[in-house]
């Protein structure tokens, strides 16, 4: 296995996914399989090649700075879970 | 105490861009809305939305980075700074990580000598700002209000040149007039549109290698920057001398004990997975682009100090406060240009009873009760012998509560300044009747005693009569 | 009269035309055959028949007063990732069951201005990460041509409709190979144009730099058809290409004598199941027939690309997914103890067990330490093999060779191991890490079942795409096989 259970559980952490008791053991081999995977990439040589973010070669286009959105606030929140004068509810943040 | 310690401190400012709309949306940026009134769907990270970049940010940042002498990026590049805080709706803030848009930039301030130094500025890159969670009357329970995320925001970071409150202060102060100057932020505090970060460290004097850092979050006052720092250089060489370490890590000031405290350690230690964002592409800016926002450039304020020295011969020490607002630079220039007073005279005027009044009911410059032609209009008066400097200061609060201009004033209260000598005369020959003992005692040598005959012709005139002659006139009929 | 949920699109447009039907008369035989026959297939997520029959009302009435649209009255049915205003858009998760967009995508507002009926929202694997629809909340797909297989997937909801003339054309969504694949395994035409081509704005984001809206339909010409209606210019979307709109039913008339065909040698190395290849080999003796060139060509890292897209795209959707917290939208656990549990529990119980892993594999590949390793690595090796694509095209005009390895494999079959379900994607996703337009039309049977010929384009090369799929599709029927039970 090239992740261990810490490993996988450090990651679940950092992706803020809870995993059931079963579904850890489970996790762990078949990431550890996808790791192996991939690691086949190690073997290209890759010197002087530049990375590639974008499948076209564009630069970014800008928009004026014009307000061009209206309030919609009561319909975007019909989808919200928990909402109280207008605010989305969660427990409490602490600082 | 701090003898042997030297304080290290690098600052990263958050200033807040002066856009109408978000960085990546088209919702209004305006301060004091009903909460989530202005966060629409892109700002709240909803599935499906991409965010599309507003050329603003672009020309204010490149404004910027002219400004401090730093290299504009030809080709910068947004990534995605990943971590999960529920003012932040899509689990990342994007910002500028490997390729920001402005490097190696620098500023001046004043040392503890009065010295120039100069202080590196390490990069400047756009983001955009989170939202706020609110806390009280939710009944145990955390609020989220959306609408300043996606507000953009401009985060200027220092090399770690400041070696004392002080410096930082005035670096903070430096950049502050900066961003206001080019109009690129409002600057305004307390509404959070102008923060600070502080990375502080002590060690050894002499010693090469940087001591342990702790940085200091939000610090959103210049003179809570001041007393967060010093207490916190205080905490760190207590610290050390009483044999402890300094531990890396965030610390927040609380204002109302004034002492810094350790934030609550998070679940994991941060690993934000920085990665370009896939939604945008690199911002390729060329030099033509660059040289137009370079001809929109303003003086900037060393330039104008230094102008004002040579071109209006003012103090130094005065032409750095004239210079910190570009506002209240303009006025004073007004003010020189419409009348015929000197400009240390317009100056002393502008810093001084100026200032005191606009302090006093709290107004800005630019709210001004005297507008800058009409105290021009007032020093005028002084100027031709119309009015004492004394009688303009009754004037000057006259036209401040609005009676009408300096001339008007002066009209309607019958203020002119007598200036006609054989109306002088008249009142210093009663003056030297109605007080023979004085006379004789100036007569026999007691100089000091002119003052007092002065004192009394201002007094019989009502303080109208022209001091310079009746001095003159004084001392040619007490010789005779 | 052939009957109506036989015809394509383009027969449809012209009976309607001719007023041997109405928009109304169609829509109420598909919701008709929807309703008998998509238990069978579990196709859907949604079925809007009453909007359908209001919008297909509104559709004779505008053609009545001479108002109609390219695509008047016409029916579609929408992948499930597509946002649309009022309707539930659930990604095929738990986690957007109730998710009503209060928007529509661009692609279902150009659609719809065309004049365009939307009969329901197809099912997809969760969030378009598979390649069978097995990962969906709302349970498998089922292949019309084999009901114990797989339609193949992510689109394999989509794909299957059309299979089985519940509808004449789909829109999808295409990642890895996610419309192709599945095209390829239902007997359909999927065509995933270039990168920036069609606005991703309102398609849920899977993996940003990869993901492509196209279409799933029963002939060329009608995927032309469409394709032009969805693309064009959005400025809601950063990578969006400004770029004129060719009319694609024109170019598709042009004979192809004188195409250049590029072979890759790679594709028929071991992996490529043998009946497969020889379907592939005869199709391209088809296209030879026709006057085309046939060329051997190289793609030297075609093996890296699958491990390539397996870092790059967990990347990208590791991100993409965090917007999922349970805030403001979507699942959220009951009674979370903290923050902390109510982000860990939401995500936990609203994400299926692929998202997970690839949410997963993507955090991990960003992390400290493995980043370079791997991410940096993974977009070094995209650039040399869309480099090879380029020395490619600098030979040819096109690229062909087969969809998918192997014809429909069973349910069940592959979700033991990710990585073999990952290797069905070998021969698209190319075409994705590089950008390039592509196409699968069906090109033969192996045991009764379909296989794909697929073909990929240069940057913005979609009329030639087009074109050599129409004009393979004129010389041969295996695009107008219907499966048992669905005639």
């Amino acid at each position: 296995m090239s992740l261990d259970k810490d490993q996988v559980q450090h990651i679940a952490l950092l992706a803020r996914l809870k995993l059931a008791d079963d579904e850890l053991d489970e996790t762990v081999d078949k990431l550890s399989r996808i790791v192996d995977f991939v690691d086949q990439l190690s073997a290209a040589a890759t010197d002087d090649v530049l990375p590639m973010a974008h499948p076209l070669n564009e630069s970014q286009r800008l928009r004026s700075d014009r307000v061009t959105e209206t309030d919609e606030r009561d319909e975007i929140q019909k989808n919200a879970p928990a909402i109280e004068k207008g605010l989305y509810i969660v427990p409490k943040v602490l600082q | 105490m701090s003898g042997q310690w030297e304080v290290v401190i690098g600052l990263e400012i958050h200033a807040q861009l002066a856009t109408r709309s978000k960085i990546f949306s088209g919702a209004a940026t305006a301060y004091g809305a009903e909460p989530n009134t202005q966060a629409c769907l892109v700002d709240l990270g909803y599935p499906g939305v991409l965010p599309v970049l507003n050329e603003e940010v672009i020309r204010m940042a490149c404004k910027f980075g002219l400004a401090v002498n730093a290299t504009v990026a030809r080709r910068s590049v947004f990534a995605r700074k990943n971590y999960f805080y529920p003012d932040l709706p899509k689990g990342y803030q994007i910002s500028q990580f490997e390729l920001p848009i402005v490097e190696h930039g620098e500023l001046y301030i004043k040392d503890a000598d009065g010295n120039d130094k100069r202080i590196g500025i390490t990069r400047a890159h756009l983001e955009e700002d989170a939202g706020k969670s609110i806390h009280e009357g939710l009944d145990g329970s955390s609020g989220i209000d959306l609408n300043r995320a996606g507000t953009p925001l401009l985060e200027i970071v220092s090399e770690p040149d400041l070696r004392s409150a002080k410096e930082a202060i005035a670096y903070m102060r430096k950049i502050h007039t900066i961003v206001r100057y080019l109009e690129i932020s409002d600057g305004n505090m307390a509404e959070g549109s102008f923060r600070c970060d502080a990375n502080i460290s002590v060690r050894p004097r002499g010693q090469k290698e940087l001591g342990t850092r702790a940085e200091l979050k939000n610090l959103n006052s210049f003179r809570f920057v001041e007393k967060a720092i010093n207490f916190e250089i205080e905490r760190q060489i207590e610290l050390i001398e009483d044999g402890g370490k300094v531990v890396q890590e965030t610390r927040l000031y609380d204002s109302d004990r004034d002492e810094t405290r350790t934030m609550r350690v998070k679940e994991e230690a941060n690993d934000y997975r920085y990665f370009p964002d896939p939604d945008l592409l690199p911002i390729e800016i060329d030099e033509e682009y660059i040289e137009a926002v370079r001809r929109t450039l303003p003086e900037l304020p060393d330039v104008k100090q230094q102008r004002f020295v040579k071109e209006y011969s003012l103090k130094v020490s005065d032409a750095a406060i004239l210079t910190v607002n570009r506002a209240l630079a303009d006025y004073f220039e007004a003010a020189v240009a419409a009348g015929t007073a000197r400009a240390q005279v317009v100056a002393n005027w502008v810093i001084g009873d100026l200032a005191a009044a606009l302090n006093k009911d709290g107004l800005e410059i630019v709210t001004s009760r005297i507008a800058a032609g009409d105290l021009s209009g007032l020093l005028d008066r002084i100027d031709d012998n119309t009015i004492s400097g004394k009688i303009a200061k009754e004037v000057f609060d006259a036209m401040w509560t609005g009676e009408g201009t300096a001339d008007e004033i002066i009209e309607a209260r019958g203020l002119q300044q007598i200036t006609d000598r054989s109306a002088i005369e008249a009142v210093v020959d009663k003056v030297i009747v109605a007080n023979p003992s004085q006379v004789a005692e100036y007569q026999s040598g007691k100089d000091k005693l002119i003052g007092f005959f002065v004192g009394q012709v201002m007094q019989e005139t009502g303080g109208k009569a022209n001091p310079g002659q009746v001095n003159t006139i004084l001392k040619e009929k007490l010789a005779r | 009269m052939q009957e109506l949920h036989t015809q394509t699109l383009t027969q449809l447009a012209a009976g309607m035309q001719r007023g041997d039907f109405s928009s109304v008369e169609l829509i109420e035989v598909l919701l008709g055959r929807i309703e008998s026959l998509d238990q069978s297939l579990n196709a859907f997520i949604t079925v809007t028949a009453d909007a359908a029959l209001a919008a297909a009302a509104r559709a004779d009435d505008a053609r009545a007063a001479g108002d109609a649209g390219v695509l008047n009255g016409l029916p579609v049915v929408h992948k499930d990732i597509f946002c649309t205003k009022g309707v539930t858009t659930t990604c095929g998760s738990r986690m957007l069951e109730n998710f009503v967009s209060p928007y529509d995508a661009t692609i279902v507002e150009r659609l719809a201005a065309a004049g365009a009926v939307v009969l329901g929202k197809t099912n997809m694997d969760e969030f378009a990460m598979g390649s069978s629809s097995e990962t969906s909340y709302f349970g498998p797909v089922r292949n019309p041509w084999d009901r114990e297989r797989s339609p193949g997937g992510s689109s394999g909801g989509s794909a299957a409709a059309v299979a089985a003339r519940l509808a004449p054309a789909a829109t999808g969504t295409d990642t890895g190979g996610s419309i192709r694949q599945p095209a390829a395994l239902t007997g359909t035409v999927g065509m995933k144009p270039t990168y920036g081509r069609v606005s991703r704005y309102g398609m849920v984001a899977f993996a940003s730099s990869l993901d492509q809206a196209g279409v799933i339909t029963r002939s060329t010409e009608d995927a032309a058809l469409l394709l032009g209606v969805m693309a064009g210019f959005d400025q809601r979307d950063s990578t969006s290409i400004d770029r004129p709109v060719p009319d694609y039913v024109a170019s598709l008339a042009k004979s192809l004598k004188g195409l250049r065909i590029g072979i890759v040698r790679q594709h028929f190395d071991a992996g490529l199941e043998e009946k497969t290849a020889a379907a592939v080999r005869e199709s391209l003796a088809v296209l030879e027939a026709q006057g085309a060139i046939l060329t051997e060509v190289d793609l030297p890292n075609l093996d890296l690309s699958v491990p390539t897209y397996y870092v790059v795209a967990p990347a990208e959707c590791s991100s993409n997914m965090s917007r999922f917290d349970g805030v403001r939208f979507g699942h959220r656990a009951k009674d979370p103890e903290d923050l902390f549990d109510l982000y860990c529990r939401s995500r936990g119980e609203g994400f299926g067990a692929e998202v997970k892993r690839r949410i997963m594999t993507g955090t991990y590949v960003l992390s400290a330490g493995y980043y370079d390793a791997y991410y940096l690595k993974a977009q070094r090796v995209r650039q040399l093999i869309a480099q090879d694509f380029n020395k490619a095209f600098a030979e040819v005009d096109i690229i062909a060779g087969p969809t998918s390895p192997t014809p429909a494999f069973r349910l069940g079959d592959k979700t033991d191991d990710p990585i073999t379900m990952y290797l069905n994607d070998i021969y698209t996703i190319g075409a994705n890490l590089a950008g390039l337009p592509a196409i699968s039309t069906p090109c033969g049977f192996v045991d009764g079942l379909p296989v794909g010929l697929h073909l990929v384009g240069p940057h913005f090369g979609e009329e030639t795409v087009l074109r050599c799929a129409h004009q393979y599709q004129q010389q041969t029927d295996w695009h107008e096989a219907c499966p048992e039970g669905y005639q």
